[in-house]
């Protein structure tokens, strides 16, 4: 019962409880975006001349695109002039252990819940700590480089191993890949790097945590997971900002690369500022997420719980390229007030006996309008290809939306493709059925919530699951009615 | 300013629409002319559809007809009477009507005289019953957004007008037979039908678009049907062109309260054929329903597009559409369903199946649902795969041959569409068809 309690307790703090900013002094680049301020982040973090000008070619390229305007989302037009590009928390030299870290910021993730000294060696988690654009603390690095598993920030993989960065980068998102991913490349401050050595199965899970502290900043951050021929790999990421009026944008890239025999598995609990009641502020989360299974028997499995930010853009695809490789993606959406999600993933079938699954959950509460889409291609030379999609949507009151858009496409006539979709909203014979064992309404709504949300919510690890049940309850507080 | 997409194709129409304005004898200034000439200053504003156009995207009609069609043929040749039957369906008790390279065949057509049925062509409906076309030509069919009911709008002169009165009831189905005439000629034709079904009143339409002859052709069909509080009309679409002609038609219906609409769309042949069909549920209590069969081969390409858009509560609509897809064939679906607001308790289905018998057909389908109401019940499922391997074994087992027994798989699998058709003779026409396909 205890879990329930808590879910209780959640409820009578209304807002959104990581809202909170600290006064950290900060080091920040002038607001607007040119040439010089590419230059500018490029110096700052003291990269070589091979990365300012992939900087500066990705910088060239985003200029002459422009937006995409068929995500299904509404949003005022972004001014990119009026955002700062780079803010980082001022400190001297760079810390070597823990104890030297700013102990303002240390304190900032007590809060959030993540003790970067202690809590770690409780569950065993490695958490790559990220600020606005910088990383400031990695834990359990020495115990993963004995392994040979390189997990560090983006910046210092650029210097400690420019080999691996420079031939994987950009590899499976390229840089002209779309709008946010060319903006990213350009501007990209930090992130995650990870490298799992061949036939290594990493002992714990991996985590990077993004903050967004800054007022008026971007956050453009980049992971990069390289798993070698029969590694196995654990990833979880989560997110949070601090409650503002304007909207802040946040445009990352992700990529993953899966050798032969490898398994990586991607969970993301997203949970920016979602702007509040009445649809002012909040975070625009425009990813690129991709990841290749190259080699034969790889498996890349990505697990969301998508409950902040106002405006939502993403689809952590999959290009299953090696034969018999296998993709997943699961998914929970939920969405209140007048926050927007567009989301979904795309399953590139290449190699011969490639499978897929595809599981996506959506929840519109409020004003919200929650959107899948999605895209499972089976090319000519996927021979015995399988696919099996789901994605339900619940609603919940009739100022939301849902809408699906699924794209099938079929070029081998061995390929079994199945899709399915159903929109709904709770029954009232089941909020009943509740109330009357004297469950009121709103524990009865997030119960049979995460009911239905529960076959992606397993796929979690446990750690998150139970973090991903609160934000639920939390998301949909006031909903009904 | 950029070039359009299909600019050379808009060059050629514009000196054929002004032409087409003085052959009207002074009629250029009525209303239902001034929707003609913006239907086309339209259409040369926006071009063709860009192939980037979602509504066009695994269907570039505007390259392919730049490419093969050449817009100023104006040859006309006559078909003969057995070519004419050839056609017909057997069997199948109906009023004919008859229509050769578009322009109506008065020769070979039944003369109708039924109570509470008028039936007139487009051109002569427009000086006997002006009032009405005002009020719904080019209402319903989106002439803003879709460039080819935008072109047949302004060309628009050869068709059918049928006006079923309140509480009629119309036993005996309405048979158009467009034919093109390949055999010597590149007919080129618009066909404009207008079709408004009285309160409470039934009828049965069928609309079969074939071409004689292995000479390209294109036609652009447009049909607008009204369905009025409480009236049932059945209308069915059977496409059967041959391996060069382009064929693109657009079907909009308004459905106003309890009335019940169904729609059967059979797509057999052509180089390219794209079928839009689009219901707008306006009142409560209606129901909708859709089948489609494409049966393809050779290098046919085949785009169906549907959209229901229930505006009104309590309405039901039903959507299946199937195909078999063989050699270089190529399927395209896209259905969609909008739930409005105001449409509680609308109960919506969809489903799209599909089966790819080679290496080189290829299916592209986008079933899509857009709900804005909580209180519905709305679902979509769509697959494609390949005769179950298990099935086909059992059948082999018994002693049945592998051809006859994908056969029997395929029959069966095309089977409830064929059954909803609910008509004996065209059933029966379907079947016949199909047998000679599966070649048992």
């Amino acid at each position: 019962m205890s879990n329930d309690d808590q879910i209780l307790e959640e409820f009578t703090s209304k807002e959104y409880e990581f809202g909170w900013t600290v006064d950290l002094e900060a080091d920040e680049a002038p607001k607007g975006l040119n040439e010089d301020i590419v230059r500018f982040i490029s110096a700052k973090k003291e990269e070589p001349e091979w990365l300012l000008k992939w900087r500066l070619d990705a910088f060239k390229a985003w200029q002459k695109m422009t937006e995409p305007k068929w995500p299904n989302v509404d949003y005022p037009a972004i001014d990119y002039q009026d955002l700062i590009y780079y803010s980082a928390p001022k400190k001297g030299a760079k810390p070597k252990s823990l104890d030297e870290v700013d102990p303002e910021l240390l304190a900032t993730f007590e809060k959030l819940g993540i003790s970067l000294t202690e809590q770690k060696r409780l569950t065993g988690v490695a958490v790559d700590a990220v600020i606005d654009s910088v990383s400031v603390a990695t834990t359990f690095k020495d115990t993963l480089a004995e392994l040979g598993i390189i997990f560090c920030s983006f910046s210092e993989a650029v210097k400690e191993h420019p080999e691996l960065v420079r031939k994987h980068m950009g590899s499976v998102v390229p840089v002209t890949d779309n709008y946010f991913a060319a903006l990213n490349s350009a501007v990209f401050s930090d992130g995650s790097f990870c490298y799992i050595p061949k036939g290594v199965r990493c002992p714990m899970e991996l985590s990077t945590y993004f903050r967004i502290n800054a007022a008026n900043t971007g956050q453009f951050e980049r992971t990069l997971i390289v798993a070698d021929e029969g590694s196995y790999v654990s990833y979880l990421e989560g997110c949070t900002a601090p409650q503002r009026d304007e909207n802040q944008l946040h445009a990352a890239v992700v990529e993953i690369k899966a050798a032969k025999d490898s398994e990586v598995k991607y969970s993301t609990v997203q949970n920016w500022y979602p702007g509040d009641k009445n649809g002012k502020g909040g975070i625009y989360n425009f990813v690129t997420k991709r990841g290749i299974c190259e080699g034969d028997n790889s498996k890349i499995s990505w697990t969301q719980v998508e409950t902040g930010s106002a405006v939502t853009w993403k689809y952590p695809s999959c290009i299953l390229k090696g034969d018999n490789s296998q993709g997943e993606f699961y998914s929970v959406a939920v969405t209140n007030n007048y926050q927007q999600a567009d989301t979904g993933t795309k399953m590139i079938h290449i190699g011969k006996n490639t499978k897929s699954r595809i599981v996506s959950k959506g929840i519109s509460a409020g004003r919200s309008q929650n959107s899948y889409r999605g895209q499972v291609h089976v090319m000519k030379r996927a021979a015995n290809a399988r696919n099996f999609s789901q994605c339900d949507s619940l609603l919940m009151g009739d100022k939301c939306g849902a809408h699906t858009f699924p794209y099938i496409d079929i070029e081998n006539q061995s390929a079994q493709v199945e899709h399915e979709a159903t929109t709904s909203k709770i029954g009232e014979d089941q909020i009943f059925y509740c109330q009357q064992r004297g469950i009121d309404e709103e524990s009865a709504v997030a119960l049979i919530v995460n009911g239905y949300a529960k076959e992606v919510l397993n796929k979690l690890p446990m750690e998150f699951a139970v973090e991903a049940q609160k934000l639920l309850a939390l998301t949909l507080e006031g909903s009904v009615g | 300013m950029n070039k359009l997409s299909g600019q050379s194709i808009l060059d050629t129409l514009t000196g054929q629409f002004e032409k087409f304005e003085k052959g009207l004898n002074g009629q250029s200034k009525t209303a239902i002319h001034q929707v003609r000439k913006d239907a086309f200053n339209r259409l040369k504003d926006t071009g063709f559809p860009a192939p980037k156009n979602e509504e066009y995207k695994f269907t570039n009609l505007t390259k392919a007809l730049e490419k093969n069609i050449d817009f100023s043929s104006t040859l006309r040749n006559e078909l003969s009477k057995d070519q004419i039957e050839s056609v017909k369906i057997n069997n199948l008790e109906a009023y004919d009507l008859v229509f050769i390279n578009g322009e109506f065949a008065a020769q070979y057509s039944d003369n109708i005289q039924e109570k509470g049925l008028k039936i007139s062509t487009f051109e002569k409906a427009i000086k006997s019953d002006t009032e009405l076309v005002i009020e719904h030509f080019g209402k319903q069919a989106n002439v803003k957004e879709d460039a080819f009911v935008a072109l047949n709008t302004a060309f628009s002169k050869n068709g059918v007008f049928i006006k079923v009165d309140d509480n009629a009831v119309i036993d005996k189905p309405i048979a158009l037979y467009f034919i093109g005439d390949g055999t010597s000629s590149q007919p080129i034709y618009n066909v404009r039908n207008l079709l408004l079904v009285g309160k409470s009143a039934q009828v049965t339409v069928l609309e079969k678009f074939d071409t004689i002859g292995n000479e390209k052709s294109f036609t652009n069909a447009v049909n607008e049907i009204y369905v009025a509080q409480n009236a049932n009309t059945r209308y069915f679409k059977i496409e059967n062109d041959t391996e060069s002609s382009y064929h693109i038609s657009n079907i909009s219906v308004a459905q106003e309260r309890d009335s019940n609409f169904t729609a059967n769309t059979i797509a057999l042949d052509g180089a390219m054929v794209r079928n839009n069909l689009d219901i707008k549920i306006n009142g409560e209590g209606c129901e909708a329903y859709m089948n489609g069969l494409y049966m393809l081969g050779g290098k046919t390409h085949v785009d169906n597009h549907t959209v229901v858009d229930h505006m009104m509560p309590n309405s039901y609509s039903n959507e299946l559409y199937k195909g078999i897809m063989n050699d270089k064939s190529k399927g395209v679906f896209n259905g969609k369903i909008f739930v409005r607001q105001d449409a509680q308790k609308t109960n919506a289905f969809q489903s799209n199946k599909n089966i790819l018998l080679t290496n080189d057909a290829t299916v592209n389908t986008k079933p899509q649902l857009e709900i804005w109401a909580d209180d519905v019940k709305c679902s979509h499922g769509c697959t494609t795969g390949q005769l179950d391997q298990e099935a086909l074994f059992y059948l082999q087992a018994r002693g049945i041959k592998k051809e006859k027994a994908r056969a029997i798989l395929l029959h069966a699998f095309a089977s409830d569409v064929i059954q909803n058709l609910a008509s004996e003779a065209i059933e029966a026409y379907v079947e016949e068809i199909l047998a000679s396909r599966l070649e048992v």
